[in-house]
């Protein structure tokens, strides 16, 4: 009998075994068709010159993305330069000094701002920034990415800080180290690897993202470095280009949609490879 | 918070309260009827006990009897648990160190402390772990060389350690980190070291090296140590306070007196139940 009961057990464990394994092959195995289904259609059309040129006369092919590249570095730089010191403030208030009432309240804003569809956020840019400054912009792109960022840097830097042993800040704090200059100069530091791994991990999440840009940046088929007016993005191309009935653009949209995959890609990689060096040098 | 406010005394500032080096014979610590709670609960009741300058003072007692309480409460890391308050008196040198005017961070300063856990930083190398009190509190052109030597030598760890100054201070072993831990809590020039179970993380031979310097340290600084083990304060200490919570687990003072009377002819008998193993 007992013998009988082992071998069902055994059975079932073996068929639970085997349904999570094909899951988990299954989750990387839809990752890596899409890699190689974006690789083959993109391979044919990257070139150098579809960083440095622009766009050719709709309807003559040839040209590249130099517009959309540089649309891209710029909205995303600006999202980054208010969002990460307020993510990384707020991380920094919820793990340093937040009482448990507040610290929740927030916690959970934060969660559900994380939780909003980025094309709301999007709405959200064009009622506060679009219609105030009275045209798409640059700058109300990079508004609307700098909030996608918010929670999930504030979050991260709030996880990592938390990881930090309390004996290190004791430490500091009797040798006569003020509360700020510990947080700053010792919590901070201790934790700073994976500060950096959450704020690049929504660098590479803004990178891609398409929805918000769509009511705030409207995009440009034309060169512009100037945030204040309407700008192109990598995203925004690719959504265009996609739709346009030209072949040469479908392809130029498959190279910038590789490009734009390797940039995320690498940022993950590095990220988690700089993750594992610590301490000092 | 506070119970009668004494005529106020300067600010226990650095600068004010300068250390002088011929306090021999003088109290180092003196703690008048100090109670103290977290949130309801109160944890030490009506404390009395004078730390002499340059003695250890060892504080022994059974868990949860509020050794380390009474010990964080000398330098006000007690502050640092929320709910945490106080009432009596802790005087350092003449001054209250809870009158309103005194600074925890300028009072910490002058109390060093070192944890039960050695805790280096773990992004800083030897020197900047022995440097880092001077670095963080930003007193700029003093000769951080000289200092960080001279810290690690009262430590007694400079031998050990002069080769590899630029290592991580978390790559040392467990009980030269302690060391490294001491020497960082020297180098501000405290002027009480409080040690709370310094050895409890440690093997035998570490602790051994850590009783050695604490037998040192004494010829220059009040210490006082707050540990488990008896066998280790009839060793490293002058005199012993032994704690005992009762029924409320309210921490009191039973007795305190010569260590080797202490544990010769204890006078109270609780203390003489508890050296003698027949509790805690």
């Amino acid at each position: 009998m007992e013998l009988v009961l082992g071998r069902r057990r055994r059975l079932a464990d073996q068929v639970m075994r085997g349904l999570c394994t094909a899951a988990g092959f299954g989750g990387a195995g839809i990752l890596l068709l899409l890699l190689a289904h974006v690789v083959v259609n993109g391979i044919s059309a990257l070139s150098p010159q579809l960083v440095t040129e622009l766009p050719t006369p709709l309807g003559v092919p040839g040209g590249g993305l130099a517009h959309a590249v540089v649309g891209s570095a710029i909205i995303v730089g600006l999202a980054c330069l208010w969002g990460i010191p307020l993510g990384i403030g707020a991380g920094i208030y919820l793990a340093e000094y937040a009482g448990p009432g507040v610290g929740t309240v927030v916690r959970f804003m934060a969660d559900v701002l994380s939780g909003v569809p980025s094309i709301v956020l999007g709405i959200f840019g064009y009622t506060i920034i679009v219609t105030q400054m009275g045209g798409f912009s640059g700058l109300a792109g990079a508004f609307a990415l700098g909030v996608i960022t918010l929670p999930i840097i504030a979050r991260t830097t709030e996880e990592v800080l938390r990881l930090v042993p309390g004996e290190l800040r004791e430490a500091s704090l009797a040798l006569g180290v003020p509360r700020w200059r510990t947080i700053l100069r010792i919590v901070v530091p201790t934790a700073s690897t994976g500060m950096i791994t959450g704020t690049m991990l929504a660098v590479a999440r803004i990178a891609g993202e398409t929805a918000p840009l769509i009511f705030t940046t409207l995009g440009n088929n034309f060169w512009s470095s100037d945030p204040t007016r309407p700008m192109a993005a990598m995203t925004l191309t690719i959504f265009q280009y996609a739709i346009w009935p030209y072949e040469y653009l479908h392809q130029q949209a498959w190279a910038a949609s590789l490009l734009l995959m390797t940039v995320v890609l690498l940022i993950n990689v590095i990220v988690r490879l700089a993750s594992r060096s610590y301490g000092p040098r | 918070m506070q119970t009668a406010a004494q005529p106020q005394v300067a600010p226990v500032a650095a600068p004010s309260v300068s250390p002088s080096p011929d306090s021999g014979g003088r109290l180092g610590i003196g703690v008048r009827h100090l109670s103290a709670w977290y949130g309801p609960h109160q944890a030490l009741r009506d404390i009395t006990l004078d730390i002499p300058d340059r003695q250890v003072t060892a504080i022994i007692g059974p868990s949860g009897c509020g050794k380390s309480t009474l010990i964080r409460c000398l330098n006000r890391m007690h502050e640092v648990t929320p709910g945490a308050r106080t009432q009596g008196q802790v005087l350092l040198e003449g001054h209250d160190v809870f009158a309103p005017s005194v600074d925890p961070v300028a009072l910490r300063r002058l109390v060093g402390m070192v944890f039960q856990r050695p805790n280096p930083f773990p992004t800083m190398s030897v020197f900047d772990n022995v440097v880092a009190g001077l670095r963080l509190v930003a007193q700029r052109n003093r000769n951080l060389d000289e200092l960080a030597e001279r810290s690690l030598r009262r430590a007694a760890l400079w031998d050990e350690v002069r080769d590899k100054l630029r290592s991580a201070g978390t790559a040392l072993s467990g009980g030269q980190q302690q060391r490294l831990c001491i020497a960082r809590a020297l180098a501000v020039d405290p002027k009480v070291l409080l040690m709370d179970e310094p050895c409890s993380a440690l093997d035998p031979i570490a602790t051994l090296r850590i009783e050695e310097l604490i037998r040192v340290l004494r010829e220059e600084i009040p210490i006082v140590i707050v540990t488990h083990n008896m066998q280790q304060a009839a060793r490293v200490s002058d005199r012993t306070a032994f704690m005992l919570a009762g029924e409320e687990r309210v921490g009191e003072l039973i007795e305190v007196g010569d260590t080797a009377e202490m544990f010769t002819n204890p006078s109270d008998k609780r203390t003489e139940d508890y050296i003698t193993g027949r509790f805690g």
